[in-house]
């Protein structure tokens, strides 16, 4: 098995005009998507979802401090969710589920050291 | 006994066109790392030529060369420790016996594995098309750049990464599950389409055709029908390619001059392989919807079997053209469709189908709009406009034989 970390990037202005029923809707969604990854042959070890971009401030070189996130784009990192797959195929059957109506997801292999 | 070398050359050569692929699909699965499985197939090669000068042509040489390369792959695990890498491929063992193991050659045949694996949706389709040539058909890293007129550093950072990658981020050595398997072959067949058009009419250059690159389509589509006999939109394929093919010798004339299906010496085209395409093409179209390539195939097909230019059915082209936008809607078979168009019903009504393109994004800088808009005026007598349309056509085509062409119709315009 390995570690994937699937990253979720969605347009954060559709999440600021959605209406409380969307959020609902999505939260409901991720609930969904959560019981059904070991269907799929995977394992579900983590996940957050974050505040949106305007609450971030970057750090650069380990002094300069600013206002924003690191890296200005229409679909922002929004969450993430930490899979074991034992394959790359498992972990984009897993991907394909994330619920990501505004944007869509990254998948990243989790470094291993030995 | 000591058999001629240039015999054995001529064999071990023949042996590396065909078989490359299957002795390397099969030391993989001891390997588990790409490289080192190369490495051992290379050396399992060379070895042939010294030993089959000795001993004679072995009278199954995969399986000659299947044996050498895996004896070597196991020496290479057990002096190096390459087993203890952290990442190794990750080979997918077959519960059942595996029914493509058919014997003769006493390995099972992982080919199907090895292409699905280089065509994996997660690497991009340059990435695709160098490890296919490379690992499915042999070909050097220089090869495969000057195929694809990239330096060979860049080709060579390319296939490392598309296979660090595999490894990475764990992309399965296996043939994917049933559900799976028709959108897997989908991205095999589009790469190896992709090589057969870059080959059949080169973007850029002196010849009009790289043979080369024609010839290896041709071979991994047929491998691919041996190995997925069922399937339709292999048949529909291998119906294109063939067809297509079959008129290689005809498409330019002794002076190297671009000649138009119009013009071509039909009776030079080759039979065999129109008969063998239109039998592909009644079981392709079988397949309910059929494949695109089934229908483009139907195209050529309804072309390889008009006895002379003007016999041409272009009702039936047109129709074809229709149903293939349903099943694969693109600009450039609309353009197709409104070529037809000009021969079905005249000059005037295909070019009114084509203007309703001119604004289409995806045919900016497409030549063969240009071109064919040239034509239709041409044969409406519209002398001026279609010469500023060959001249535009011109401007977007960097293929020196094509250019040759356009010139010569825009010459005779004036003429």
């Amino acid at each position: 098995m390995a570690q994937y970390m699937i990253l979720i990037y969605e347009d954060e202005a559709q999440y600021a005009a959605a209406t409380p029923e969307v959020y609902g809707e999505v939260l409901e969604e991720h609930n969904r998507f959560s019981a059904g990854v070991e269907g799929l042959g995977a394992k579900l070890l983590g996940g957050e979802a974050l505040e949106p971009t305007t609450t971030a401030t970057s750090v650069r070189g380990g002094a300069d401090v600013t206002d924003g996130p690191f890296a200005e784009t229409k679909e922002a990192l929004g969450g993430y969710y930490l899979v074991d797959a034992p394959d790359l195929d498992t972990a984009l059957a897993v991907a394909r589920t994330v619920p990501a109506r505004f944007g869509g997801v990254e998948v990243r292999p989790v470094m291993t050291f030995d | 006994m000591t058999a001629d070398p240039a015999a054995v050359a001529a064999a071990v050569a023949d042996a590396h066109r065909r078989e490359w692929a299957f002795v390397l699909a099969a030391t993989v699965r001891v390997t588990r790392d790409i490289d080192v499985a190369e490495e051992c197939v290379q050396e399992a090669f060379a070895a042939a030529l010294t030993e089959w000068r000795d001993r004679g042509v072995p009278s199954r040489p995969g399986a000659w060369l299947t044996t050498v390369a895996r004896r070597r792959a196991l020496n290479v695990l057990r002096h190096s420790g390459v087993e203890r890498r952290h990442l190794p491929l990750l080979v997918e063992e077959a519960v059942a016996p595996d029914p493509r193991d058919d014997g003769a050659h006493g390995y099972p045949d992982d080919r199907l594995r090895l292409v699905v694996t280089c065509c994996h949706p997660a690497l991009d389709r340059p990435a695709q098309v160098a490890l296919t040539l490379r690992l499915l058909c042999g070909l050097t890293t220089a090869e495969v750049a000057r195929a694809f007129l990239v330096s060979e550093p860049t080709m060579a950072a390319r296939i490392t990464r598309a296979k660090k990658k595999i490894a990475v981020a764990r992309i399965p050595y296996r043939v994917p599950p049933p559900a799976e398997l028709p959108t897997r072959v989908d991205a095999v067949l589009a790469v190896v389409h992709l090589l057969f058009t870059t080959g059949h009419t080169t973007p850029a250059g002196e010849d009009l055709v790289r043979a080369d690159l024609v010839e290896r389509a041709l071979q991994l589509c047929r491998m691919l029908r041996a190995l997925l006999p069922g399937d339709p939109a292999v048949a529909g394929l291998l119906a294109l390619l063939v067809l297509t093919d079959a008129r290689r010798a005809t498409r330019t004339g002794e002076d190297g001059r671009l000649l138009l299906l119009e013009e071509q010496d039909r009776a030079r085209w080759d039979g065999a392989a129109i008969a063998e395409g239109v039998a592909l093409v009644r079981e392709a179209l079988r397949a309910r919807p059929p494949s695109r390539y089934a229908l483009q195939a139907a195209i050529a097909a309804v072309h390889a079997e008009a006895p002379s230019w003007d016999a041409t059915d272009w009702t039936e082209v047109v129709a074809l053209y229709g149903v293939l936008a349903q099943v694969w809607p693109s600009p450039v078979v609309a353009l197709n469709r409104a070529v037809a168009v000009g021969f079905a019903s005249g000059p005037a009504v295909g070019l009114t189908a084509l203007d309703a393109l001119a604004t289409e994004p995806q045919l900016a800088g497409y030549g063969y709009l240009p071109a064919a808009r040239a034509d239709l005026l041409r044969r409406l007598g519209r002398v001026a406009e279609s010469r500023l349309a060959y001249t535009e056509a011109l401007h977007l085509t960097d293929n020196a034989v094509e250019r040759r062409f356009l010139a010569g119709r825009l010459a005779a315009l004036d003429g």
